[in-house]
């Protein structure tokens, strides 16, 4: 069983709640001050990406986020229930260097979820996809 | 936090002071200053990053499309960043190359006219 879940309707300011839930039961599990930060990031990210994926196909169904600090590892998974598929190339391409051929957000989001979470796992769940994220977690707080 | 955004002119230059987080929801409001200023015929940008306490790829792509639309006229666009939460985003996805990355308003403006 996750130690947090929520689920929230696709929409961009609930982004934030997210990252801040997110970022509160990562302290609590024991996640190192130091990582906190990525954490904030990454799993924004992977919100991000879930709530512009859902938009576009089923703005009706919630996103799903699962905090789960009970182990050695504090682990997020960040699941969109897309019908229609998500075309999403894993692992990222890297960013190109030339200044012309920027890489666009979507493509930067993935980068940044690469560069932060310790171990990334992105798995298909049915018409959507999971990303499961990951990092190292000490002792719970009480 | 939410996002606060002002503008001046020093010395020619636009500068714009961000203040809050730049995420997915706020990020369009960069957007549509960036794009009013250009649309205004201010090519010449500096966007102060100091306050700056999130920052995601959402953000990333506003400043990314603003360097385009200024470069588009011949112009720049540069940051002002030393806060290393929010310079290692930019490392990750390879844009230190991309933007001139400065200590101070000051410094950016000073390296802009030296490449006058």
């Amino acid at each position: 069983m996750a130690t947090v879940e929520m689920t929230f309707t696709p929409l961009p300011a609930h982004v934030r709640t997210a990252r801040l839930v997110a970022t509160a039961v990562a302290r609590r599990s024991g996640v190192p001050e130091a990582l906190l930060d990525e954490v904030r990031l990454a799993v924004g990210e992977a919100c991000s990406r879930a709530v512009e994926v859902h938009q576009e196909h089923c703005p009706a169904e919630p996103v799903r986020v699962a905090l789960t600090g009970a182990g050695e590892r504090f682990e997020v998974v960040v699941t969109n229930t897309a019908a229609g598929g998500d075309g999403m190339a894993w692992p990222p391409q890297p960013v190109p260097e030339e200044q012309d051929s920027v890489a666009a957000p979507a493509e930067l989001g993935l980068a940044v979820i690469a560069g932060l979470a310790d171990d990334v796992q992105v798995s298909r769940n049915g018409d959507g996809l999971s990303i499961r994220m990951s990092w190292p977690s000490g002792a719970p707080a009480d | 936090m939410d996002l606060k955004l002002e503008h001046h002119t020093t010395d020619g230059i636009e500068v714009v002071d961000v203040e809050g987080e730049i995420d997915v929801y706020t990020a369009p409001r960069l957007r549509e200053l960036l794009i009013d200023l250009v649309n205004g015929g201010h090519y010449q940008l500096v966007v102060n990053m100091e306050k700056v306490e999130f920052l995601d790829s959402t953000g990333l792509g506003v400043l990314v499309g603003g360097l385009k639309r200024v470069r588009a006229h011949d112009g720049s666009l540069d940051l002002v960043c030393t806060q290393e939460r929010i310079l290692k985003i930019f490392r990750i996805t390879g844009l230190t190359k991309v933007f001139g990355i400065h200590d101070g308003v000051d410094e950016a403006i000073a390296a802009r006219k030296s490449e006058k």
